[in-house]
């Protein structure tokens, strides 16, 4: 299986994405160039974290505009796994791959924190070799995670199974205390209609090795692999 | 007429600058003419104290600055430290005080800017950042205000450049009202071959400007860093520069990439004095000349002088040395990077910086003289007047508590010893996935992918020490540091610094500035860790009050395998809890004197740097033989603090009794800051071996208790002192900021 991680000006989770696809999954991983435009050799395209373009004007709202973005929408349209972590999941929404928008935290602050979430979708490439209701505890670092859908958008999303994860507290609850940005219904995490374009706040690639804090990453990662490996045994 | 920048001066502008008699008439004899505006404008800024250390160079040789370790010392963008495997940590910490006190946020952000650019600017990749942050007391909103503007600086512009901020520290004191602390560290990791120096070499190659454009902000802002701050400095807004965290990360990626194709001669940073620096500082080392065409610099702003040119502080810019045939290549790659690469100028062989704007010359200053020849001062020293009476403290007149645990939970409650969770939580500390031992525990850890090693980093400075006693206080800095990075199992290797202090004129002042450098430089020289660079930030007083004398010391330590890191924090009921190190009846500078009694005075706690040493070896082989389940050090707060912050972080508790404590107050032992102390844990199964290693290097042991399960409880042979549950305390230390701050 094939990963591209794409790089945006400013984007810096790239090689910890990089890292996790290369050599805690042990994929053949490369570095994506902004100006791309042909992503047609990869199975999944990760879109990493960080501040492309600084996060000028609002998180993800130039990067959509990349060359990369356009064959990002091309694979995402061919069924390739897209794969959209913290400032990659804005991007996908500023492009309409994934519905909805990003706001600044409610309390105005950057935030990063080991935080728990709940399993809500375990149907997905990304998750399924998870149990619905599981909690993970997985790492946030952001400043515009205070997820937003109007309600029409809430009931298609919900209608559809799309929520995948919710901020949790230690016991599974969605609280409003277990919420860290004021994301709507505690969202931190949706996949598209179709299933194969799957955005979130948390960072799974920072969880994948007990020396740096915990591995309920893996989740995340080995799930797209045994998905791929299934499609193409 | 004549250009405005072109005008020859006189005294009085050269004073207006900033410049005394004695430097004016030195600066006509080393140029030969009268200075037009522009000349005596680069003068006054090289010659400042920011960029010269004119009054505290001679000070500053009391430092070890050598050893089998050290690559590259003081005088370069930043240290540079072997640590094996081909591989070394680049290191420097600089102060960023002014600017965060006129405009915080701001002030902070180009403060992480500038000292990351000093890390990458010798061809590190920047891994880790740190910082030291001092204020006023919490009470005063605009101490707040100060407070929340700095850390959203440092987490806006730090986040935005992938590099993890993974610890520092935190103090309010009320001697920092008017002048707060703004300390920036930054780690970097750097193979030997690729290491890169700020030298303008090779007559005829190509001088280039890359990065963002420039404009006039920051103009003077090294003159204005060595001036006391007055009420009127708000006036002085427009000299703090503006952060573009964006353009940073690219100039990083671009140089990185430059250095690793080997396509650059030299590279250096635009910091305090801008061009005219970096181009001075250039050609001196190299012993070249170099001629710059201001007229090629691409400008934010039109109609900008020659002048401003020279003097703008800009952030986000580098000044490069290219081969010609080299030019095309480093172009390229730059705009890869979306950034602008011009060239404005050519290395010579006059010695001389020449500014030319298109045909005209307007300055030609020869670089030694900028860069080198700026006078060197023996300034006076003299004991302050109050020093001896705020030393006395006579124990008798301070009353025992009544009740032990409310004065801890007091003590939990004081800012400085509080939870900082309100501001690392602000600061992504994970991001390059290599933060193994995450903020809040002793010192930072970080795995160096690919190899089974780690770096430890610390930065400390307990400034009221240093107050009571510069020469002590100076010793304790260093030691605490080296500390915190053996309790987390690594051996200290070397220390950058960060020295505020007032007016260096005032003798008083600069008594307890090299006071303090002697002090330091005794305990650099004990633990073996010499001095790699720093910063010095004199000045810091306002309205004529100096802030406490505040060294703050980096320090950077090397674990030969990483998974044997020990963190502060208890892992399992039942463990045995010991204190390691002598405990003495000593109460002086204790933070339980300041909150309790109202008091800060005292001799501060001794410091015996053989048994320093002999604690920091033990801690590092005691860790290498995995024998320590957890290790904290004790200082603010001490013993009893200690052990609340051993337990919080997973919520256990501690079963202690103390006993033979006869000869030292009660308040002292449980609340005194006796230094060379460390509270460890062990499993019952490694308490035998552990005790061996404490006979063989020395290290007095004694053993308290165990670990418990919720609940901190400490005896006096068989009466209790403290009873609390770990939750009540702990709501109490991590609640008190947030409190303070509303949220």
């Amino acid at each position: 299986m094939r990963f591209g991680v794409v790089v945006f000006p400013g984007s810096n989770c790239d090689i910890d994405c990089y890292h996790a696809a290369k050599e805690i999954l042990g994929q053949p991983t490369d570095y994506v160039w902004h100006e791309t435009s042909d992503l047609s050799s990869y199975d999944c395209i990760v879109l990493p974290g960080g501040f492309s373009y600084g996060d000028y004007l609002r998180p993800g709202a130039i990067a959509r505009f990349a060359p990369a973005m356009q064959a990002v929408a091309e694979a995402a349209g061919r069924g390739k796994l897209v794969l959209g972590i913290c400032n990659g999941f804005q991007i996908l929404l500023e492009a309409g791959l994934l519905p909805g928008a990003m706001r600044r935290n409610d309390h105005l602050q950057f935030r990063c924190e080991t935080r728990h979430l709940r399993l809500e979708n375990n149907t997905t490439p990304f998750t399924h070799l998870g149990e619905r209701g599981q909690i993970l505890r997985l790492p946030i670092a952001h400043a515009d995670g205070n997820y937003y859908i109007d309600e029409l958008g809430l009931a298609e999303l919900k209608r559809n199974n799309q929520i995948v994860l919710r901020y949790c507290d230690a016991e599974g609850q969605p609280t409003a205390s277990a919420n860290p940005n004021g994301a709507l219904e505690n969202i931190a995490g949706i996949v598209n209609r179709r299933g194969n374009v799957f955005g979130l706040m948390p960072h799974p690639e920072r969880a994948l090795e007990n020396i740096t804090g915990g591995t309920d990453g893996q989740l995340v990662w080995t799930s797209i692999l045994k998905w791929w490996e299934g499609n193409h045994a | 007429m004549l250009k405005h920048y072109l005008e020859p001066q006189d005294m009085h502008s050269a004073q207006r600058m900033g410049l005394k008699e004695l430097e004016w008439e030195l600066v006509l004899e080393k140029l030969g003419h009268t200075p037009n505006l522009t000349e005596l404008g680069m003068f006054a800024v090289m010659w400042s104290e920011h960029c010269s250390y004119k009054h505290s160079k001679l000070a500053l040789r009391q430092f070890p600055t050598t050893g089998p370790r050290v690559l590259v010392g003081p005088g370069e963008n930043a240290g540079v430290v072997d640590i094996g495997d081909g591989q070394a940590a680049v290191f420097k910490i600089e102060s960023h005080n002014h600017p965060s006190a006129i405009e915080p946020y701001q002030g902070a952000a180009t403060g992480v800017g500038g000292i990351v650019r000093d890390v990458f600017a010798m061809g590190a990749r920047p891994i880790a950042l740190l910082n030291s942050l001092r204020f006023g007391e919490l009470d005063s909103a605009h101490q707040r205000h100060l407070f929340s503007g700095v850390v959203s600086g440092i987490s806006g512009y730090g986040n935005c450049l992938g590099i993890p901020t993974v610890g520092g520290e935190v103090y309010f004191n009320q001697s920092y009202t008017g002048n707060c602390l703004v300390n920036a560290m930054c780690v970097g990791l750097i193979s030997h071959d690729k290491l890169a120096r700020g030298k303008a070499a090779g007559l005829g190659n190509r001088v280039l400007l890359i990065g963002a454009l420039t404009g006039r902000d920051g103009i003077h802002g090294a003159t204005f860093a060595s001036e006391e701050l007055s009420d009127s400095s708000s006036t002085k807004r427009p000299m703090v520069q503006v952060g573009d965290p964006f353009m940073e990360k690219l100039l990083i990626e671009a140089c990185l990439e430059l250095i690793d194709r080997k396509v650059i001669v030299g590279m250096q940073d635009l910091g305090a004095a801008g061009l005219t620096s970096a181009s001075s500082e250039m050609a001196a080392r190299a012993s070249t000349g170099v001629e710059i065409d201001v007229a090629c610099v691409p400008r934010r702003e039109p109609h900008m002088s020659p002048y401003e040119v020279m003097l703008s502080e800009s952030q986000e810019r580098m000044l490069l040395v290219v081969e010609p045939s080299r030019v095309a290549e480093v172009v390229a790659i730059c705009n890869r990077w979306g950034l602008s690469a011009t060239d404005i100028g050519v290395v010579t062989d006059t010695g001389a910086v020449r500014v030319l704007d298109g045909s005209e010359v307007v300055a030609e200053v020869p670089a030694q003289a900028l860069a080198s020849a700026a006078p060197v001062y023996t300034p006076a020293m003299q004991v302050p007047s109050w020093q001896a009476d705020v030393q006395k403290l006579d124990l008798d007149t301070v009353p025992l508590p009544a009740d032990y645990s409310q004065i801890l939970l007091a003590l939990l409650g004081s800012p400085t010893i509080a939870s900082k969770e309100w501001v690392y939580r602000q600061y992504d500390y994970q991001v390059r996935g290599d933060t193994v031992v995450l903020p809040g525990s002793d010192a930072a850890v970080l795995r160096i992918k690919g190899t089974p090693k780690g770096l430890a980093i610390s930065v400390d400075c307990n400034s009221r020490y240093v107050y009571l006693d510069p020469f002590r206080g100076g010793a304790i800095a260093v030691a605490e540091a080296a500390r915190n990075l053996a309790v987390s199992g690594a051996e200290p290797l070397a220390v950058t610094n960060c020295l505020n202090f007032g007016n260096p004129e005032k003798p008083e002042i600069f008594y307890q500035f090299h006071q303090a450098i002697a002090g330091m430089a005794e305990a650099c020289r004990a633990l073996e860790t010499p001095v790699t660079g720093g910063n010095v930030s004199l000045y810091n007083e306002t309205n004529g009050k100096a802030i406490y004398p505040t060294p703050t010391v980096g320090m950077v330590g090397l674990l030969t395998d990483v998974t044997k890191r020990v963190t502060s924090g208890f892992k399992q009921p039942g463990d045995v809890v010991l204190l390691l190190g002598d405990t003495h009846d000593e109460l002086g500078g204790s933070e339980y004197l300041k909150v309790v009694h109202q008091l800060e005075r005292g001799a501060p706690p001794a410091l015996d740097l053989v048994r320093e040493k002999a604690l920091q070896k033990l801690l590092v082989a005691a860790a290498d033989a995995r024998l320590l389940a957890s290790a904290h050090d004790c200082s603010e707060g001490g013993l009893a603090v200690a052990l609340c912050e051993s337990a919080f972080p997973l919520g256990f508790g501690a079963d202690v009794t103390l006993e033979n404590v006869n000869q030292i107050r009660l308040d002292a032992f449980l609340f005194g800051e006796s230094q060379s102390r460390v509270v460890v844990t062990t499993a019952p199964s490694s308490l035998a071996a552990l005790k061996d290693l404490c006979e063989q290097y020395n290290v007095p042991c004694r053993e308290l208790g165990r670990v418990s399960r919720d609940t901190v409880v400490v005896r006096v042979d068989s009466t209790t002192v403290i009873d609390l549950p770990t939750e009540d305390l702990a709501r109490a230390w991590k609640g008190a900021i947030p409190c303070l701050m509303s949220q």
